[in-house]
Formats: structure tokens, sequence, C-alpha cells
């Protein structure tokens, strides 16, 4: 579905990777591994949309990927370093907003049954000012569970900060969703049990 | 004989070019400024009115003239350089904006030093005068933003986004001002009446004028050599570059 | 599209409403800048009368300004800017959004305190009213240049002096219609022209800012 041709980029004077071409089909996981510094970031952030390329070319069943392109930006999904998470707002208002700006299902009963999947139900009204680390990455993650009509994930580090619960929840979800057709590209730094025979890797400083 | 123009967009390729260019440039400058200067002094007759200070004009009208033009073409080359990526045009607008400040500058001190024996005062709340203190402003607001960015990509992004809307408004705080001006009239004395011209002074400052690009062009080229020298350091064709 | 756009706008009218006093003290810096004038140039009336249309002109320029790196600023720093530029919506329209909300927390409350601050100033009758309707279709102009402004110094070193020294000579051309409109209408003169001036900077704002402001925010977010 995705397929990438000789992307190139360079950050100030720095080359972080250039020739790179590959491709994620229907169903498929890319495991983008890398030293700190390879470029990961900046790869994903070429991908759905964010960085510009210095050379190379992105499509999208089959379309080259234009910048403010409105049905590709419709069907992708992207989870960066940040949480997107605003402080003084309660963790459902949140996920409400996050759904509304991503044109997915934001009915309040969507949220709360999001909200009991990823084990948030009880912080439901609370501001996130008052969350710790890890529930902040969960109710970000909620996006993934609202967002299961985007066939493209993009994930940054969608591991980081959690307990083993909510790994576990995250591989599953993850596994329902290459099930379903979807595609993923994502980059984390722990050996976490992604879904077999799904997933392959990409080492960017090789 | 078809040129390939694209063929100089390239860093490599221009900055030889603009090295031959410089020098050109500087002797025309030189030369028209001498003959302009000479003209301006001992050929123009002396104005009745204003006496010698007058003569002051042959600097000042051009500076104010090249101000307004430099920026025009600064944005219009960060203009170019935001839609169709080409490093050059960026690069020329950053290498234009100091010029184009210097001009600005010059224009509100010979301005000043005109108007104290003309009018007995340094400043005048003008209409060309003020608006030549906000296009001072706007130039110094366009180096501030891109000094304060790092990434030199985004700082040519960032200059040519503020240089386009900067020159959308130029026409309209030009018109505002004098909008103001004749609202409040009485406070101010008008600079805009040019002493009658005699046939040699128009020579003398339309030579002026063109030294005055003669100069700016080779300023902006100088400085455009230094820009792609300190961006393409680490470029094969920098590091090749004769030393010295 | 609708969708969108409201959704923008009701949350930051939300997390305005969590963080009035934020809020607030942009008016209170607008009350006590006014304040000042009569310290500085002396209690005499007739000069603070002539002066008052462009005393409260110049403070509110400032006191919008001031709320503007908060306009952007949180988005860029919490990742919620990224989630709006990937959003399907086109993001001039939902920039439109956040400058809409802007307005609406900072332009409004100045334009309804500064009749009672024109009082102070000896402002009466007619030149009130034109204050007021300077100030309406003067201060969503001062929002929608801001924007372009606030976006194109996000996350730069300095940001808060840099936004100023962007923004203020853009805003000229409002200043001197806005004052303009409340000084002639002190003389006794027609304020049509000024307000037409104004609503005609208000259209030309209303269609380039978002743009801009839309292409400042996706170089900052590269």
């Amino acid at each position: 579905m995705l397929e990438i041709t000789d992307l190139a980029c360079r950050r100030g004077e720095r080359l972080l990777f250039r020739g790179l071409s590959f491709s994620v089909g229907a169903g498929e996981l890319l495991w983008i591994e890398g030293r700190n510094g390879a470029g990961k970031t900046s790869l994903l952030r070429i991908l759905c949309g964010l960085g510009v390329a210095d050379a190379g070319e992105i499509r999208w069943r089959g379309r080259p990927v234009r910048r403010g392109d409105e049905t590709f930006a419709r069907e992708r999904l992207f989870l960066g370093h940040a949480n997107a998470l605003k402080d003084d707002l309660t963790v459902a208002e949140n996920l409400h907003f996050a759904a509304r700006i991503a044109g997915s299902d934001g009915t309040l009963d969507a949220v709360d049954r999001v909200l009991e999947a990823c084990g948030l139900a009880a912080v439901r009204g609370s501001p996130v000012r008052h969350l710790s680390q890890g529930q902040r990455r969960r109710a970000a993650l909620g996006r993934l569970w609202l967002a299961q009509a985007q066939p493209l994930w993009i994930l940054d580090e969608p591991f980081s900060a959690l307990d083993t619960d909510s790994v576990d929840r995250l591989s599953a979800l993850l596994g329902a969703h290459l099930e379903r057709g979807g595609a993923a590209v994502l980059t984390t730094h722990q050996e976490v049990a992604l879904p077999a025979g799904r997933t392959r890797r990409l080492r960017l400083d090789a | 004989m078809a040129v390939n123009w694209f063929k100089y967009a390239s860093p490599q390729t221009f900055y030889p070019l603009a090295g031959r260019l410089v020098p050109l440039f500087w002797l025309l400058a030189i030369v028209l400024g001498a003959i302009g200067l000479y003209i301006g002094f001992f050929v123009a007759p002396t104005d009745f009115q204003q006496g010698e200070s007058y003569r002051i004009i042959f600097i000042h009208v051009p500076a104010a003239w090249m101000s307004m033009v430099i920026y025009v073409v600064m944005a219009a080359w960060a203009g170019l350089g935001l839609v169709l990526n080409t490093r050059l045009s960026s690069m020329m607008a950053t290498a234009l904006a100091p010029t184009g400040a210097l001009m600005t500058f010059l224009a509100l001190w010979t301005g000043a030093l005109w108007g104290k024996p003309t009018w007995g005062t340094w400043w005048a709340w003008d209409a060309r005068m003020t608006s030549e203190l906000i296009l001072l402003f706007l130039y110094i607001g366009f180096m501030a933003l891109q000094a304060a960015i790092d990434d030199p990509r985004r700082a040519d992004k960032a200059g040519a986004i503020l240089a386009l809307v900067g020159v959308v408004n130029v026409p309209i705080i030009y018109f505002s001002v004098k909008w103001w001006n004749t609202l409040h009239q009485g406070a101010s004395v008008s600079l805009t009446r040019a002493p009658s011209m005699a046939n040699a002074m128009l020579l003398g400052m339309l030579i002026m004028a063109l030294a005055f690009w003669a100069y700016s062009i080779g300023a902006a080229l100088l400085r455009v050599r230094s820009v792609i020298l300190e961006r393409e350091r680490h470029a094969g064709w920098v590091r090749e570059l004769p030393p010295g | 599209m609708g969708a969108a756009f409201v959704a923008v706008f009701r949350r930051d009218i939300l997390q305005a409403w969590r963080r009035r006093a934020d809020w607030l003290n942009t008016l209170f810096f607008f009350v006590i800048v006014v304040s000042l004038f009569p310290l500085g140039v002396g209690p005499e009336p007739e000069p603070l009368r002539t002066m008052a249309p462009g005393i409260l002109w110049v403070a509110a320029l400032l006191a919008a300004m001031l709320s503007l790196q908060r306009m952007f600023g949180d988005d860029f720093a919490d990742g919620t800017l990224e989630q709006l530029i990937l959003a399907p919506q086109p993001l001039p329209w939902l920039a439109l959004a956040k400058i809409a909300a802007h307005w609406l927390l900072t332009g409004v409350p100045l334009t309804l305190l500064a009749p009672v601050l024109g009082l102070q100033f000896g402002l009466e009758g007619e030149p009130l009213f034109v204050l007021v309707a300077a100030l309406l279709l003067g201060t969503p102009c001062l929002s929608l240049i801001g924007a372009v402004g606030a976006a194109l110094t996000l996350g730069v070193r300095g940001g808060g002096v840099l936004v100023a020294l962007l923004v203020l000579p853009l805003y000229i051309p409002i200043l001197i219609f806005g004052a303009g409109a409340v000084a002639a209408s002190a003389a006794g003169i027609s304020a049509a022209p000024h307000l037409s001036l104004l609503a005609a900077g208000l259209l030309l704002a209303l269609a380039l800012a978002p743009w801009a402001t839309a292409a400042a925010l996706r170089v900052a977010a590269e």
C-alpha cells in the first residue's frame, strides 16, 4: 500500500539516509530500527507528511502523496513523541477533540468505550495534569482505538513509558489492526512481542 | 541563442560567476559615483532657496529609491525560493537584506542632515520619512527572524513568508502614513517638494542612482558568495576550491 | 469541515476558561498601560482628550501582541500542532478557528473595556461609539496579522521580543485608521472613511492571513 522510492533526508549538514526504498503492504508491520540519531523520527515525519524529503517519492495506493492530500490525511494516523494532550482538559475531552480533528468516530459513547479498553475509565474526568507519565501515554494511544478506520498507522515509540499490561494491550490492538488489513510503520527501543509472521525489520544505520 | 539559465541556479556554478561579476560592479559603482558626485558638487548650480545644502539629495534620493527597490527584489527572490525551492534564490534574498537596510538607514540619515539646515529640524514626521522608518523596521524584522532560526532551510522559508507579507503591506503602510500625514497638517514640513530641477541636477541624480544600483548588486553578489560558502562548506566542490 | 472548525474553536475557549487568570492578565495589562499615560504626561484634561484615541489604540495593540505567543505556543510544545497539520481539513481553516478564538478572548474584552477607559480621558458621546466600532473592526485584524507573526516565531530563540519586532510595523495601518476614526469623530468630522478603510483592511487580512499562518505553521513543524 505504501511505497517509498529513493528517499533521502539531510538534517543540517548531516546526511541521515539516502537511496532508501521499501514498501509496506496490507496486513504488514514495518519495524524501523537504528541507533539514536539514525533518522528514525525524521523518516516517520516524512512518511506522514510533516517533514520534507530532500529527494525521493512516497506513494500511497499507487498515487504519489502530495502535501495537504486529503485522502491520505483521512487514511493515515500519526502518533509522535509528544502526546498532543492538553493539561487543562480531561482525558475524555482530549480524546473527543483528537477524534473530531482526525475525522474519526468521536461520539461520547465511542470515547467511553475506548477509555474502558485502554484501562483509563477511572480517570475519565481528571485533567491530564494529574496523570502519570504512563497514563498520559495511554491516553494518547487512545487515539489508536478510535482510529480503527484508518488503514495506515505511523507510530513513533508507542511503547515508551507503558507498563507490561498496556504493552500487551497495544500489541493485541496492533495484531487486530493488521488482521483487518491495515498497515503500520513504527519505531521502538524495547523488545516487544510484535505480531509474528507479519513483522519486517528495517535497519536505518546498516 | 538559448541560454540555459537554470545552469546558474545551482550555487556551485553561480559562485565563480558571481566572483567574476563582483569587481565589474565595484568598478562601475566607483566610476559612476565619481562622475555623479562631480556633477552634483561642481556642475549642478546652487539652489537659490536652499543654497549648497540641497546637494545632499544626490545621495539621499538614490538611497531612498534603492531602499524600496531592494525590498521588492528581496521579496521576489524569497518568494521564488519558497515556491520553486531553489536554494540560490533564498540565498539572494538573505544577501540583499543588509544592503537594503543600509540604504534605508542612509536615506534616513541624509534626510536628517538635509532637514537641519533647510527646515531647522533633524526629524519631521513627514509621510516619506515615516514610511522609510517603517521600512527600516521591516528590514530589521526580516534579518532578526532569519538570524534567530538555526536551520537555514527553515530560516529561508520563514523569511520568505515574512517578506511576502511585508511586500503586500508596504503600499498599505505608505498609503496609511500619507493619509495620516494629510490629516495632521501643520505639524510637519513636506520634504516631498523637490527644488525645481536643472538639467545638470537631474543628470547627476540619475548617474548617482546607477552608481547605487551597481553598488547594491556588487554588495549583494559579494555577500551571496559568503552565504554560499557558509552553507555549502561541507559540499565537495567547496573543499576543492583553491585556498585564499 | 465545520465540525473541525467548531472543535478547535471550542477547545481553545474551554482551555482559556480553565486558565482564565492568564487571559485576565492581558486585560489588566491593557488597563495599566492606559493608566500610565496621565501619570507620565500630566493630568490636564485637554491634552489627554486629544491623545486618548492614540493611547487606547497603542495599548490595545500591545495587549493583543502580548497574548500572541499563547496562540500556537502550547500546541507547538505539546504536539497538538502536528495533529492539526495532519488533519484532513485544510490547515488555513483550522488556523482561522484558532484566530477567531483568540479574537473572542482578547479583542472582544478589549473592545468592551475601552469605552470605560475612554470616559477617564474625557471622551464622551459619539467618539465613544466610534471607538467601539473601530475596535470591533480593528481587533480581528490584530489577531489575524498577529497569527502570522506568532506562527513564524514558534520555537525560535527570543520569540517573545521577535514577535513584537515582526508584528508591530505591520500593525501601523490599523493604528492609524483606528485612532484616526476616533480623533475625527472627536473633532466633529465623519469617521466613516476611516471605518470603511478598517473594514477593507479586515477583509484583506481575512483573505490572506490564514494562508500565510498555515504556511508558517508547516515550516515551524518541519
